[in-house]
Parts: C-alpha cells; sequence; structure tokens
C-alpha cells in the first residue's frame, strides 16, 4: 500500500513530461487575434494617403452597407499577393476600404499603379493609431465591418483564392 | 518567367529600407522630457509584448510597430494616464497576450492556486506527521 503511493509522484511527473514533450511538437499559434470582433470601430479620421481616392473616417462605416477593411502598406510583400484578391472582391460588389500603414503618398500611388485599386477610399495611418485602437497586429489584416461600424471577422495575414467565397459570406453575414 | 523576375526584383527592392523611408513615431525614440514620467513609461514598455516579435517587449524592439506603440504609451503617458489603464485599453484590444505582467484570470487563476494548495498539503501532512512523533515520544 505504501509503496504504491511512493510511486504517485513520478506518475505525476511522468505525466507532466508527456504533456510538456507534446505540447512542444505542437505549432505555435503566431497570430494575436484582435479582442475587438463585436465591437465598435473607434471614432477616427485619416487624410488621403494617396492624391486620387479620398481620406477615410468612422463616417463611411456607418451607412448601413457592410464593407471590408484592409490594412495594408505598398512596403508589404504579402499585400502584392493578396492583391488579385481584393481586385476579386471589388468586382464582386464589395466596397473596400483601405488604410495604408507608414506609407508615402508616391509609393501608394506606384503599388496602385502596379497592383490595381480595389479601393473606394484609402487613409494614411503614420503612428498605426487605427492599427493598435482595432487590435490588428500586422500588415495585411482584412476586417469585416457592418452597416452600423461593429468589426464583425478579422482575418489575419493575406487573402488567398479560398478566403474569397468566405469573406463574402462573412459580410452576407454581417448584414443580418 | 516574367513573374518570377518580378519576384525577383521584388525581393531585391528591399521593402525595408522602403518601410524606413517614413520616419519613425516621433516619440518611438525621444525619451519624454519629465524623468519621472520618462521613467513611468519606460517601466510600463518593458512589460508589453512587442506584436511582431513576440518574445521581446516594446522597449527592446526595433520593430516599426513597436516604435508606434511606444510612441503611443509615451503620449499616453504625458497627457497624464496611469500606466495600468494604459494596459488595460491593450489587453482590451489584444487580449492577455500582450501584457507580460501576469494577472490572476478565469485561465489563469489555476497557476496561482496549485501552489497555494500544494502548500498547504505539505503543511498539513508534516504536521500531522511532527503531531504524531511529538505524542510517541511524549508516551
Amino acid at each position: 500500500m505504501l509503496r504504491a503511493a511512493y510511486f504517485i509522484p513520478l506518475v505525476l511527473f511522468g505525466l507532466f513530461a508527456v504533456l510538456a514533450g507534446f505540447m512542444l511538437t505542437q505549432p505555435k499559434d503566431e497570430f494575436v487575434e484582435s479582442a475587438m470582433v463585436g465591437k465598435p470601430l473607434p471614432p477616427f479620421d485619416l487624410r488621403a494617403a494617396t492624391g486620387d481616392r479620398p481620406g477615410v473616417s468612422l463616417a463611411h462605416f456607418t451607412d448601413g452597407e457592410p464593407k471590408l477593411l484592409n490594412i495594408w502598406a505598398s512596403w508589404c510583400l504579402p499585400c502584392i499577393a493578396e492583391a488579385p484578391q481584393l481586385e476579386a472582391l471589388d468586382e464582386a460588389g464589395v466596397e473596400i476600404i483601405g488604410v495604408a500603414i507608414r506609407d508615402r503618398p508616391d509609393a501608394v500611388a506606384a503599388f496602385l499603379a502596379r497592383h490595381g485599386n480595389p479601393y473606394s477610399r484609402i487613409g494614411a495611418d503614420d503612428l498605426s493609431e487605427i492599427q493598435l485602437e482595432i487590435g490588428s497586429s500586422g500588415v495585411p489584416e482584412t476586417f469585416v465591418i457592418d452597416g452600423e461600424g461593429i468589426i464583425r471577422y478579422q482575418h489575419i495575414g493575406d487573402i488567398r483564392p479560398d478566403d474569397v467565397p468566405m469573406l463574402l459570406e462573412k459580410l452576407e453575414e454581417a448584414r443580418s | 518567367m516574367i513573374r518570377f523576375c518580378a519576384l525577383l526584383l521584388a525581393l531585391l527592392a528591399a521593402p525595408l529600407l522602403a518601410q524606413g523611408a517614413v520616419p519613425p513615431a516621433p516619440y518611438a525614440y525621444t525619451q519624454l522630457d519629465d524623468p519621472e514620467l520618462e521613467a513611468e513609461a519606460s517601466a510600463l514598455m518593458h512589460t508589453l509584448r512587442c506584436l511582431k516579435c513576440q518574445s521581446q517587449s516594446i522597449a527592446d524592439s526595433d520593430a516599426p510597430m513597436a516604435g508606434d506603440m511606444r510612441h503611443q504609451v509615451r503620449t499616453r503617458i504625458e497627457a497624464g494616464e496611469e500606466p495600468e489603464e494604459i494596459r488595460a485599453w491593450l489587453v482590451e484590444r489584444y487580449g492577455d497576450y500582450v501584457s507580460y505582467e501576469p494577472t490572476v484570470s478565469a485561465t489563469t487563476w489555476p497557476l496561482f492556486a496549485i501552489p497555494a494548495v500544494l502548500l498547504g498539503l505539505v503543511l498539513l501532512v508534516l504536521g500531522r506527521r511532527l503531531g504524531r512523533r511529538r505524542s510517541e515520544s511524549g508516551q
């Protein structure tokens, strides 16, 4: 009886070692998800990031129509990869509002000339202020915003071709 | 082929340099004038996680986003906000993960409770054993 009791700590340690070993083999989730999903966008007002598209403020998200808020930058490589998908979403009739992070007007214009311009408006965020406000931790990220300006969904990383139908569905859900 | 060349060119284009072409936020690398406020900001910055480089604090990181977070912390401290208010503001947006300061919450309470329970158990066992020995030697 007493002998068996001596093995309890060993068994506990063994279980812990197995658990730790298992967790070490699991890939680490590197994304920090926003805790702002379900909450409203904050009031903000961003100047235009480039000459041919106006700037962005909260009012542009509260006209009743769900929209995509795309956080990107001309210096960001995955943003090039997602450009065709944004184009497809634009063609599907989705309004995409862009926010360019730490960018220069000429660099933004050059990027749009080269990779297409699916945006109705592009605001410039030089201090990552909007990013921090909505809990975004990198570029590119895409948020589904409903007609009242509530954040409904966050997509981290570039939009792959498979993600397009999913985003369209999220936009549809945001109507209800 | 053209695509491949474009990709190669894109890699050569040194996107990091382009990123660096925009000057950092005013308070990313500039301390506050008031040494007391700067000390407060610095203490807070050492306990906030950089979101781009998650094993560094924003005080340690040179990532542009960490610079923007330092700017955010310093301007808020200068405007009179308490460090814990700023931490709460960030936790509200990014979850507990953004803070290195351990807190007791629905998921973390066992970390604090288990050592206390173990200590209690040890004291209990020890107390009973010593008590028994004392009563044995007393007889």
